[in-house]
């Protein structure tokens, strides 16, 4: 299986690093989802650990705080035999003013295979891509992109509703900050499915029908027919820069709430990235009812950072001898 | 939205006016006639009625007199809460109803500032309890007023605030103007704005040759251009609804002309003062005719009432402002800002009417529908079925202004002994009388 895979990965998937969603095909795009498919079977079924990245090195490089991630790719990485390293920044040489190339120099002299990386700008992980030999996942660049988010929410709703293609999914919160946002336009989009905005002005970026979506500042009109309401975190810093005036207005206009959700399809299905904030932009009946697949895109997260470690590691070098 | 807190109509008996002359600017009637109010509401007008009184009605003979929509003022400061030494809802609304004026929207500059929602509440049932007036409330945009951080505009409009201001000051930061337009668009709020950079304002009245001669620290039209060309320039960005609260100079028309020539959803305002008065009047450093912005020159304010007359000055407002002796009674540049106005804003306005300088509808429809629009009120105008909030008024007749026979708490006129010509004879509020010209005013 492994052999078959990564020759098939090598044609189907031929990217070395996993930056953005933006140009990924839905071949692409289903390829991962199907790997990532077989592994949550996998560990549903209580399969052990596979030995895809035996002897292969991965360093989780985050530079912003992150819980459920880094755990998610460290278990990912463990469950396909890899050894996982987790760099703790705030103890590392950064703090001591190593610039952003300084550290991937060094950490590339020392010859990983794989590095997963999260930073707080925009960019940061491309440009670090740039100067390392071994493969890039990008776990989250400012209010860029979040790959790995978008493809685990792609799989979730492709579980449990049995297709993306022709449904309509309503983002809501603050989309101008949020990497998720933008990772799950292009996904969904790729996958033809239809992508509604909802949000104020303020926290809309701008020009965003040029995204490809709809745009709605009326959540009750926005949520009317859709199959998805994928909530966005709120940030309470936004408060001070005056983008919303408090969180009760914003729970009142914008936070979802069984009555919000009652517009939406009978059964449609709730998402979350995590971690909420509940009363905020979600009530707390709504992120515990029976239509929330929060739980699920946190397990589908696993799935998915294995496919993806497994696709880049076909283009590993020494591959070749591995698969014989 | 939720039901606004209103005053109780009267129910039950008729009440005709009969040999009226009717003006109403929003149809553009201006003929004899008479109008019918009944439960409140205004039942029939016309021609027909100028002489049949139905039967049974209360007969109001107007002896040809003028009939016309009450008065809409966007702008006043009351003290209530905080100041009621000042002034408080009652007190203004008696004010209102002499001058009549019968909707006020009173300013979030209080103490508290009106900048919650239990505060619009705490306004609104005051006002019902305590005022013969309809009260409007303006909230605060920012949070006390400090320019800093976005109020509650969602909530607080469903409470019930008509608009959103930053009272006497300008959000000097941008980004919080910009992201209250945009904010404010999505809940198609109305910005009222009072256009004053503070760096350039710092002085205590208009910039120029008097204030030379008299040493006092000018204030620069250019304080009140810039703020409105940057705001300009956010609506322009963000498509919010934006109210210029008070305009005093040409440049700053000029501003406002051309954001609507550009389709803008750019409003502007002017007081009675600025219509009326310059900055001569302040002569010996008279502190009653201090206020912001500060009286022009007679240029200004001959461009001003020209702009009321051709519409590019939409809404005149009162700009009632109370302040008692302790804060007027000093040096000019220590002293406070402001004038009351609101018994005496009709009849200043009707001194452009007789110098010629504007019709009497032109004038009207500036304190009537024209208000009425921007705020999406229902009143404003002479309709069948609207609200009886009715004016009657002589546009002739002489008096001299006394400030101790203000029924306003605050004696701070710049008319004090000012010879008018036009006077209120009777004052309506959803069919009850509020206010009825006695003849020969109380000592």
């Amino acid at each position: 299986m492994t052999s078959k895979s990564n020759t098939n990965a090598l044609k189907v998937f031929p990217r070395r690093h996993l930056l953005t969603c933006e140009g990924l095909s839905a071949q692409e795009i289903n390829f991962l989802l199907d790997l990532a498919d077989k592994n949550a079977d996998h560990i549903r079924n209580n399969g052990r650990k596979r030995d895809v990245l035996t002897g292969r090195t991965i360093i989780n490089l985050f530079f912003e705080s992150s819980t459920r991630t880094q755990a998610s790719f460290e278990m990912a990485g463990k469950r396909l035999s890899a050894d996982v390293m987790n760099m703790n920044v705030a103890t590392s040489s950064v703090t001591k003013g190593e610039t952003l190339v300084d550290t991937a120099v060094t950490l590339n002299a020392m010859r990983p295979d794989i590095i997963v990386v999260r930073h707080h700008a925009a960019g940061a992980v491309e440009l670090l891509s740039q100067k390392v030999d071994c493969s890039v996942i990008n776990a989250g660049d400012g209010a860029h992109q979040h790959p790995t988010q978008a493809l685990l929410d792609a799989l979730t709703i492709r579980r449990a509703k049995g297709r993306v293609a022709g449904l309509t999914v309503a983002i809501c919160g603050d989309i101008v900050h949020s990497r998720v946002a933008r990772s799950n336009i292009n996904v969904l989009n790729a996958l033809g499915a239809r992508v509604r905005l909802i949000a104020p002005t303020t926290l809309l970026p701008s020009s965003p029908e040029r995204l490809g979506c709809e745009v709605f500042t009326d959540m009750w009109k926005g949520i009317e027919g859709v199959d998805i309401v994928m909530m966005l975190r709120l940030q309470r810093e936004r408060m001070d820069a005056s983008y919303v005036p408090s969180t009760r207005e914003f729970f009142h206009f914008f936070g979802l709430d069984h009555e919000k959700l009652a517009r939406a399809k009978p059964d449609a299905l709730v998402m979350h990235p995590g971690p909420m904030n509940r009363g905020v932009e979600i009530a707390s009946t709504v992120a515990d009812h029976s239509k929330s697949v929060i739980r699920e895109q946190v397990e589908m997260g696993v799935a998915v950072r294995m496919a993806v470690l497994e696709a880049l590691s076909a283009h590993l070098p020494g591959f070749a001898e591995d698969a014989q | 939205m939720r039901k606004p807190i209103e005053k109780p109509k009267s129910v039950g008996t008729a009440t005709v006016f009969i040999n009226a002359r009717l003006i109403d600017p929003a149809s553009n009637r201006d003929e004899p006639g008479g109008l019918l109010v009944k439960d409140g509401l205004i039942a029939d007008l016309g021609a027909h009625l100028r002489r049949n009184a139905p039967e049974g009605a209360h007969v109001i003979d107007c002896k040809g007199n003028v009939l016309a929509p009450g008065l809409i003022d966007a702008q006043v400061f009351t003290g209530e809460p905080g100041y009621e030494h000042r002034e408080t809802l009652k007190t203004a609304s008696h004010a209102a109803a002499a001058g009549g004026v019968t909707t006020i929207v009173v300013m979030p500059d209080t103490n508290p500032v009106i900048d919650q929602v239990a505060l619009v509440d705490f306004i609104q049932r005051r006002a019902r309890d305590n005022a013969l007036v309809h009260v409007q409330t303006m909230a605060a945009m920012t949070k006390g007023l400090q320019g800093e951080e976005m109020t509650e505009i969602g909530l607080l409009k469903r409470a019930g605030a008509i608009g959103f201001s930053n009272g006497k000051s300008s959000v000097i930061n941008t980004r919080v103007m910009r992201n209250i337009l945009s904010y404010a668009k999505d809940f198609n709020a109305l910005v009222v704005h009072h256009t004053e950079d503070p760096y350039l304002s710092s002085g205590s009245m208009n910039s120029g040759e008097v204030a030379a001669r008299l040493g006092l620290p000018g204030i620069s039209k250019l304080a009140e251009t810039i703020m409105l060309e940057r705001d300009v320039r956010l609506v322009e960005m963000t498509g919010g609804r934006y109210h210029a609260a008070t305009i005093s100079c040409q440049e700053s028309l000029d501003v406002v002309k051309n954001a609507k020539a550009k389709k803008l959803p750019v409003t502007c305002g002017v007081s009675i003062n600025h219509l009326t008065l310059n900055e001569n009047d302040i002569g010996p450093y008279r502190t009653f005719f201090k206020m912001r912005p500060p009286l022009r020159k007679e240029e200004d304010r001959a461009a001003m009432v020209q702009a009321v007359a051709n519409g590019d000055i939409d809404i005149i407002v009162s700009s009632h402002d109370p302040q008692d002796a302790d804060t007027k009674r000093r040096p000019f540049a220590e002293a406070a800002d402001g004038a009351v106005g609101l018994e005496t804003l009709l009849s200043a306005a009707l001194r452009l009417v007789h110098a010629g300088d504007i019709t009497l509808s032109a004038m009207l429809k500036a304190l009537t529908i024209n208000p009425a629009r921007l705020l999406g009120l229902h009143s404003g105008r002479l309709a069948k079925g609207a609200i009886a909030d009715l004016v009657l008024f002589d546009p002739g007749e002489p008096w001299v202004v006394n400030k101790d026979l203000l029924r306003s708490r605050s004696k701070n006129t710049p008319f004090d002994e000012a010879k008018m010509q036009g006077r209120v004879l009777r004052t309506m509020v959803a069919g009850q009388t509020v206010y009825e010209y006695a003849g020969i005013e109380r000592t």
